[in-house]
């Protein structure tokens, strides 16, 4: 929007007030319906058991070998970045809506995990850690003498 | 060259008029679409969909992709928090130019469809000699 600096109508601009809400309105506006999109990326879902808790994310277009996952105590951290296969510049694009570029994304686990047994897949585009708390953090049932 | 027939904002659900039928949701798939030499192609973020699963039909210049999740929640398991939801896929579009049917090719990784739509010989540009009087 084109903003004039000086005050045509002096200093009392009528439109000044109407002009502002405009502007306020297209910001608003603007990406409206691209919110979905948010800063957090990949959107993880979370399922828990008895003692292992599994989380899912959706990477569709990676390869195993694109995701790189870490694990300290109660933070689990994905990594990876989307290959850039078809970007020769002779394919003339009508469409691009596939993320791409590099993520990182950590987040906190509800308990300790045992690191060495941790299984993750990758199949058809979904990531799947399943993870297993450690024997010692486990809760531990109290038998009562009668 | 691609235009779409059913207008979504992105990965919404596609027919959501106050019905909460969890069958009949489907999420619009991301597409890249791009022309390269002599092919149109169209790849399509399908993921959790396995390669049996997924369909492809062109009828005469209307495109359609589907693909079905199966429900695959982990067994013993209750969900703890959820960002993401699963569906079916599904997105049509109409292409502008006519494509020679034999020369497609469709390939499925890693939760990506990928369609390799040749353009037909009639719809190449044919050069024209113009003969000196």
């Amino acid at each position: 929007m084109l903003h004039t600096t000086f005050a045509p109508f002096g200093a009392t601009d009528p439109f000044a007030d109407m002009r502002r809400v405009q502007g306020e309105m297209n910001r608003l506006f603007d990406g409206f319906g691209t919110s979905r999109q948010s800063t957090v990326y990949p959107p993880v879902n979370f399922w828990v058991g008895q003692d292992s808790i599994v989380m899912r994310a959706e990477l569709p277009g990676l390869s195993q070998d694109d995701i790189e996952i870490t694990v300290k105590d109660t933070m689990i951290s994905i990594r990876g970045s989307y290959p850039d296969h078809d970007a020769d510049e002779e394919a003339a694009w009508h469409r691009r809506e596939r993320p791409k570029g590099t993520f990182s994304r950590s987040v906190e686990l509800p308990f300790r995990i045992n690191a060495d047994h941790i299984d993750a897949r990758f199949e058809h585009g979904v990531l799947t850690v399943e993870m297993q708390r450690p024997e010692d953090d486990k809760p531990k049932r109290i038998k009562i003498k009668s | 060259m691609a235009q779409e027939l059913t207008t979504q904002g992105g990965r919404d659900v596609a027919a959501s008029n106050g019905v909460s039928n969890p069958i009949e949701k489907a999420f619009t798939p991301a597409v890249d679409i791009f022309e390269k030499g002599e092919a149109t192609v169209v790849l399509a973020d399908m993921p959790g969909v396995t390669p049996d699963d997924i369909d492809v039909t062109l009828e005469r210049q209307v495109l359609t992709l589907t693909g079905r999740v199966k429900s695959h929640a982990p067994e013993g398991y209750r969900r703890l928090s959820s960002e993401y939801r699963e569906g079916d896929y599904s997105r049509v579009f109409t292409l502008s130019d006519a494509v020679d049917q034999k020369k497609i090719k469709a390939d499925f990784k890693n939760g990506v469809l990928r369609l390799e739509l040749p353009r037909a010989a009639e719809a190449k540009p044919k050069k024209i000699a113009v003969k000196a009087a």
